[in-house]
């Protein structure tokens, strides 16, 4: 019986081998995918795992165990277990945190991604600027956090502005890195077929550079949603930071833990999305495809 | 040929880049015509200035002292009625095959369509209808650089400037490419300046064989090759005129080995 199968299924190779082998790849292809998903989610489940029982054996009542965080994370979503202030608002919070990191983030793309184009191809620009970008760059944004309170007073526009400064840097400089490591012939080339003036930047200058822009905006975003927190902490009364905070000073561990569970998970989701639109933009770009 | 109108025209051409505070004389001075349609090698052992001379032509470099102009213009710069072939091809990477041959004829203000038929005869021209679609990086380098030429010429290049485009090529792809630019060449009366480090491409292209040397950079001798197309390469007319530009080139290289 069996080797009557495995005959008809080598004389099904033979008459069909390119079928076949695709079969193998593809079915080679589907338990690679498997194998990533299985460790990629296996490892934050055995972190939990090591917390429950670090929970259970030390009898500590300071950090809740993963249950406890679980049931808050549901009150937080849709409410009717505690029926507090926080119970199911979390779509407030995260909206208006969405609000603040992507007010920040954008304007920073939108002043960042020119800037750095112009400061890159621009050597007056490159002289005038670069000095004062190097002395304010490493001044932790945090640090700014009592004169932007001055300059925009208690609010979201503080906070916009703390994570604007965050992400500004790390777009401005990719960009300035990515235009002048373009190629000096693909100016050449272009000049040459009667390319001129701004057709460059848009033309040249901006699509060879996207590469490195996109490796900054993806550094910018993550820095983004870290800033949300410390941005929210200049006394707004939403978002997910102020949640955060608000745990903290209620001893609401449960809460804090949520807080930052939901950050997390809006930080990795929409880095998903930039991840997908950069592979659509670089698909010409193998090396940067992920 | 010779009634030909001449094309370019280069007078007391001279180049000299500076190399840290000294400063490097590249070009003696260079005088040199060429007339509309002919084909012209420059060989020369490395640093006897024939990439220097080619970019003065195309503009990206510009002479020290003298003049080079085309058509009686003087060249001041990158224009579209040069275009330059590079060795490492310098395709737009993010521009499928399509896009890159098209690139020239969007910069102007020509109507769509004659875009896209102008851009249609060029692939065909150079035999890339299947591969339209792909980008730089999915081709072979013979592919990219005919996608090199076919950009040039779709652009309406009367001078197609070569500086050693077949040089990271395997012999058999650049075999067929030496083919296929001499029917590219004779259907459309392009002139061509390509720079090369082999004698026998240099015979077997151009009909005009310019050899330079170095020490500044200076056109040395001038050989007219009559040969018939397509030339044979093992024919004795053909190994005559390869052992008369060696011989040539060698003849330089002895003296800068001894040292003075």
């Amino acid at each position: 019986m069996s080797d009557h199968v495995t005959t008809v299924a080598a004389a099904a190779e033979r008459s069909a081998p390119e079928t076949a082998a695709a079969a193998r790849r593809r079915h080679r292809q589907r338990l690679e995918t498997l194998r990533a998903f299985v460790l990629g989610a296996g490892f934050p489940i055995l972190l939990v795992l090591v917390w429950d029982r670090a929970v259970a054996i030390t009898g500590t009542r300071l950090v809740p165990s993963p249950y406890q965080v679980a049931v808050m994370m549901y009150d937080f979503s849709f409410g009717g277990v505690y029926d507090d202030a926080f119970s199911g608002t979390i779509l407030i919070h995260v909206w208006k945190s969405v609000q603040r990191v992507y007010g920040g983030f954008f304007l920073a793309a939108l002043i960042g991604i020119p800037l750095g184009m112009m400061i890159g191809r621009i050597k007056v620009l490159h002289q005038l600027l670069d000095p004062t970008i190097s002395l304010l760059r490493p001044i932790p944004v945090t640090a700014w956090l009592p004169l932007s309170m001055i300059f925009f007073g208690l609010g979201p526009n503080a906070a916009i502005f703390l994570v604007f400064l965050g992400a500004f840097y790390p777009i401005l400089l990719n960009t300035m890195f990515g235009v002048r490591s373009i190629d000096p012939r693909l100016f050449e080339a272009a000049s040459m077929l009667g390319c001129t003036g701004t057709g460059m930047f848009r033309q040249i200058v901006l699509p060879a550079s996207l590469p490195a822009i996109f490796n900054g905006l993806r550094i910018a975003h993550g820095f983004a949603w870290i800033l949300i927190v410390v941005g929210e902490m200049t006394g707004v009364p939403t978002g997910l930071g102020s949640v955060v905070m608000d745990g903290r000073t209620l001893s609401r561990t449960d809460l804090v833990i949520t807080g930052m569970i939901v950050i997390g998970a809006c930080g990795f989701i929409t880095d998903r999305i930039i991840v997908a639109i950069s592979n659509r933009l670089l698909s010409w770009s193998p090396q940067h495809l992920e | 040929m010779s009634d030909a109108r001449i094309i370019l025209d280069i007078s007391g051409v001279t180049k000299r880049f500076a190399v840290g505070d000294d400063e490097v004389e590249a070009l003696a001075p260079v005088d040199l015509t060429i007339p509309q349609g002919e084909f012209v090698c420059l060989i020369g052992a490395s640093g006897c200035g024939k990439s220097t001379l080619l970019r003065i032509i195309a503009g990206f470099e510009e002479p020290t002292t003298g003049e080079a102009s085309i058509f009686g213009k003087r060249i001041t710069g990158p224009g579209s009625d040069r275009g330059m072939v590079f060795q490492d091809y310098a395709l737009f990477p993010w521009m499928t095959v399509r896009e890159n041959i098209s690139f020239g004829l969007r910069q102007g203000r020509m109507p769509r369509e004659a875009i896209e038929k102008t851009t249609d005869e060029f692939v065909r021209m150079v035999g890339l209808e299947r591969f339209v679609g792909r980008y730089p990086n999915q081709l072979s380098g013979g592919m990219k650089q005919r996608v090199a030429i076919a950009r040039v010429l779709a652009n309406n290049a009367t001078m197609l400037l070569m500086d050693e485009p077949f040089g990271a090529l395997d012999a058999l792809t650049r075999e067929q490419l030496q083919y296929e630019l001499l029917q590219i060449w004779s259907r459309t009366g392009v002139t061509a300046v390509f720079v090369t480090h082999s004698v026998e491409e240099a015979v077997l292209l151009a009909d005009r064989v310019l050899v330079m040397s170095a020490g500044p950079g200076r056109i040395d001798s001038d050989f007219r090759i009559e040969l018939a197309r397509p030339r044979d390469v093992s024919s004795p007319e053909f190994n005559a005129l390869r052992r008369d530009i060696s011989r040539r080139l060698t003849s330089h290289l002895v003296p800068s080995q001894v040292p003075a």
